[in-house]
C-alpha cells in the first residue's frame, strides 16, 4: 500500500508526538502481519525447502488462489455482509467456461467473457436478495450456495454424464487465455505462477479503492452504520450489490485460473473454501461485524494460510494438523483483533 | 418573506394506525421551532417526513413556497434539509474527518480522496463552530455523546443546510453537555438556518426555541410562539394534568 507523508496541518499542540507503538497498532493488519512473521520464522527453522525459491513459488500459489477470494470477501464483510456462495462460484465459473467451450466449441476468451456476466448476474442477485429481503445475508447466500451446489453437479452430469469437464486444451483461444490467466515467469530459474500476480494486483487496487475512494469511504460506513449513511446520502443498496459483484468476480477469476492451468474441472470443487476465505478476512483484522479491516490484512491472512499449509507438508507432517493450526490460529487472530480494536479506540481518548 | 418549511393539516398513517394527522407548522430562517411530546407522540414521523424517509398521505408540506414530497433523504438533503439523528448521527469506527466529508468526499483531480483537503477543512469547520478537537483522525467512537452531535451539526452547516432537523440531541446527554449542544444550535440559528429541535424537555427547548409545536397522540396539542406562553405553561402542557404533581416535584429536585 502507498502511504504518501504530508505534513499534519497546523499540528496542534495538546497532541503528543504520536508514539510508534500507537501508530502502528491502529492498523487492522498488525495483527496478521506479527502472524505470518511468525509462521514464516517456524517453518524457515524446521524445515529445509521452505526457505528456498522452489518452496517460496509453491507457497506463494498457495496463498494467491486463497488470498484474491479473502480480498474480495474483506471487502465485503467491511461492508457488513457475507458471501457463502463464493466457494462454489469458483467451482461454477469454471464450469461455465469449460461447457461452453468443450461442449459448444466457443472460442476460449468468448466463454470466459459469457462466464464473467454470469458470475457478476449471480453476485448482483445474491445483493438483490440480500437488499430486497433485509434477511441476513448468512442466510441468503447459504441458499445460493446450495443452490449453485446442486446445479454445478446436476448439469455437469445432465451434459457431460461424469462430474468432470475436460478437454479444454483442444478448445481455440486456449493458449492465449492460458497465457493470461495460467503461465509461469522465472525469476532465479524457479517457475512461478502467474497467479500470484493477480493476486498482488488484485490487493493493491482493493486497498486503494477501500483507502482512496469515495466508494472506499462508503464501504467503511454502510458496514459501520447502514442508517447512518444513508441519512447522509449514501446510496447504500448500490454499494452493497456492487460488493456482492465483486466477490463474484473474484470468483470468475479463481475460476479462470483453475480451469485454464488445469484443464479440466470437478462439479464439486470449491465447496468449503467459502470459510477459508472468512477465515483469511478475519485473520486480516476484518471484523464479523462489519466497518473496520483491511484488503492487505486479508492478502496477508491468505498467506499466512499458505505458509502453514505448504508448511506443514515439508515439515513431513500429516496434513491433518493443518486443521487444529487454523482452529488456533484464528481463535488467537479473533483475540488479538480484539484486543488491538479496544487499545486503538482509547488511544488518545 | 416564504418560509423554509410549511406544513398545514399534513398527516401519516400506516395501514390502519394513524401516526399523525393535522399538524401544521413553520420554520423560518434565523428561528428554532421546537416539537415537544412524550413517547409515541408523533416527533419521529413528523422529522421523518421532513428528512424524506417516509411521505405523508395527507395536507400540504411546502419547502420554501414550493408544495413538495420527498421519495428519499437525499432529495431532502439536495432542498437543504438536513437531520442529524439522535443516536445514529455518526458511523463510531471511522475518522472524525471521514465522518464528517461522508457522502460528500472531497476527491482530487484523479478521482482519488483528498486526504488532505479532507483533514484540513473539518478541522476549520469544526472551529468555525467553535468545536476543538484534539485530532480529526481519531475514530468517532472515541468522543463523547455531546461532541458526536456537535460534529453532526458542524457538518450539516458546512454542507450549505437552510434547515437542520435534530432528533432528541439532549436525550442522552448530562446537564453540562445539554448545555453545550443547545449553543451549537443557538449558533446554527444565527447563522441563520432554521432549525428543527425535537425534545420532551422543556428546559431544554424553551431558551433556544422561537416557536413551540407541542403533539400529543399524533396531533398537535398546540402551537405557540414565545410571547404566547412561558416554561411553566409550556411544561404544564406537555405534562398534562396527571403527572404534573409528579413532574413538579421532580423539577423542584432538579432546581434545588
Amino acid at each position: 500500500m502507498t502511504v504518501t507523508a504530508t505534513a499534519p496541518p497546523a499540528a496542534d499542540e495538546r497532541l503528543g508526538k504520536p508514539r510508534a507503538m500507537d501508530q502502528l497498532i491502529k492498523r487492522p493488519e498488525i495483527g496478521a502481519m506479527l502472524g505470518a512473521l511468525l509462521v514464516f520464522l517456524f517453518f524457515s527453522v524446521v524445515t529445509e525447502q521452505f526457505l528456498s525459491v522452489g518452496g517460496a513459488a509453491t507457497w506463494l500459489d498457495d496463498a494467491s488462489m486463497l488470498g484474491i477470494m479473502a480480498v474480495a470477501v474483506a471487502m465485503l464483510m467491511i461492508g457488513g455482509e457475507f458471501d457463502l456462495s463464493a466457494g462454489v462460484m469458483t467451482a461454477s465459473t469454471a464450469l461455465v467456461t469449460a461447457l461452453l467451450a468443450t461442449q459448444l466449441g466457443l472460442n476460449v476468451w468468448l466463454a470466459l467473457l459469457v462466464s464473467l456476466v454470469f458470475a457478476l448476474a449471480v453476485g448482483a442477485l445474491n445483493g438483490w436478495l440480500v437488499m430486497r429481503t433485509g434477511l441476513p445475508s448468512f442466510i441468503v447466500t447459504l441458499g445460493s450456495f446450495l443452490a449453485l451446489q446442486g446445479l454445478n453437479l446436476g448439469i455437469t452430469r445432465l451434459v457431460t454424464g461424469s462430474v468432470q469437464v475436460s478437454g479444454m486444451r483442444e478448445a481455440a483461444g486456449y493458449e492465449s487465455a492460458g497465457f493470461l490467466f495460467a503461465s509461469t515467469f522465472q525469476i532465479g530459474g524457479t517457475s512461478f505462477y502467474v497467479s500470484i500476480i493477480w493476486w498482488v494486483l488484485f490487493t493493491v487496487v482493493a486497498s486503494t479503492l477501500l483507502m482512496r475512494t469515495r466508494f472506499g469511504n462508503w464501504i467503511f460506513a454502510i458496514g459501520g452504520a447502514a442508517q447512518s449513511s444513508r441519512a447522509v446520502g449514501v446510496p447504500v443498496v448500490r454499494s452493497k450489490i456492487l460488493l456482492f459483484m465483486t466477490t463474484a468476480f473474484a470468483a470468475w477469476l479463481v475460476g479462470s485460473i483453475n480451469i485454464l492451468r488445469y484443464a479440466s474441472v470437478q462439479a464439486n470443487q470449491g465447496i468449503g473454501l467459502e470459510f477459508q476465505y472468512i477465515i483469511a478476512a478475519v485473520i486480516g483484522g476484518c471484523l464479523l461485524t462489519g466497518g473496520f479491516g483491511s484488503a492487505v490484512g486479508a492478502a496477508i491472512g491468505a498467506l499466512i494460510f499458505g505458509m502453514a499449509r505448504q508448511g506443514i507438508v515439508y515439515a513431513g507432517w500429516n496434513s491433518d494438523w493443518f486443521q487444529l493450526f487454523l482452529g488456533v490460529m484464528l481463535l488467537a487472530a479473533v483475540l488479538v483483533n480484539n484486543m488491538l480494536r479496544r487499545r486503538a479506540e482509547r488511544v488518545r481518548r | 418573506m416564504t418560509s423554509l418549511i410549511e406544513t398545514e393539516n399534513i398527516g401519516k398513517t400506516y395501514g390502519s394506525v394513524i401516526a399523525l394527522s393535522e399538524v401544521s407548522t413553520v420554520v423560518n430562517a434565523g428561528e428554532v421551532t421546537c416539537v415537544l411530546g412524550d413517547n409515541g407522540a408523533g416527533k419521529s414521523t413528523l422529522i421523518k417526513i421532513l428528512a424524506g424517509v417516509h411521505q405523508h398521505d395527507q395536507g400540504s408540506f411546502k419547502v420554501e413556497g414550493e408544495e413538495i414530497k420527498f421519495s428519499s433523504p437525499r432529495e431532502a438533503l439536495d432542498h437543504g434539509i438536513a437531520t442529524v439523528y439522535q443516536d445514529l448521527a455518526v458511523v463510531p469506527l471511522m475518522s472524525v474527518w471521514r465522518n464528517f466529508f461522508l457522502g460528500s468526499e472531497p476527491t482530487t483531480k484523479f478521482g482519488f480522496l483528498d486526504r488532505r483537503k479532507g483533514k484540513e477543512v473539518t478541522k476549520k469547520a469544526l472551529s468555525d463552530m467553535g468545536i476543538d478537537l484534539r485530532d480529526v483522525e481519531q475514530p468517532v467512537g472515541t468522543l463523547s455523546g455531546g461532541e458526536r452531535q456537535c460534529v453532526a451539526i458542524a457538518r450539516a452547516v458546512h454542507f450549505g443546510a437552510k434547515v437542520l432537523i435534530l432528533d432528541e440531541p439532549t436525550a442522552a446527554l448530562g446537564v453540562k453537555q445539554a448545555g453545550v449542544v443547545l449553543k451549537y444550535v443557538a449558533q446554527a440559528r444565527d447563522r441563520g438556518l432554521g432549525v428543527v429541535l425535537i425534545t420532551h424537555n422543556p428546559h431544554h427547548a424553551y431558551p433556544v426555541g422561537n416557536r413551540f409545536l407541542l403533539l400529543k397522540r399524533g396531533r398537535a396539542l398546540g402551537s405557540y410562539e414565545k410571547s404566547e406562553i412561558d416554561i411553566g405553561e409550556l411544561t404544564r402542557q406537555m405534562a398534562g394534568g396527571a403527572e404534573l404533581e409528579a413532574l413538579e416535584h421532580e423539577l423542584r429536585g432538579v432546581e434545588a
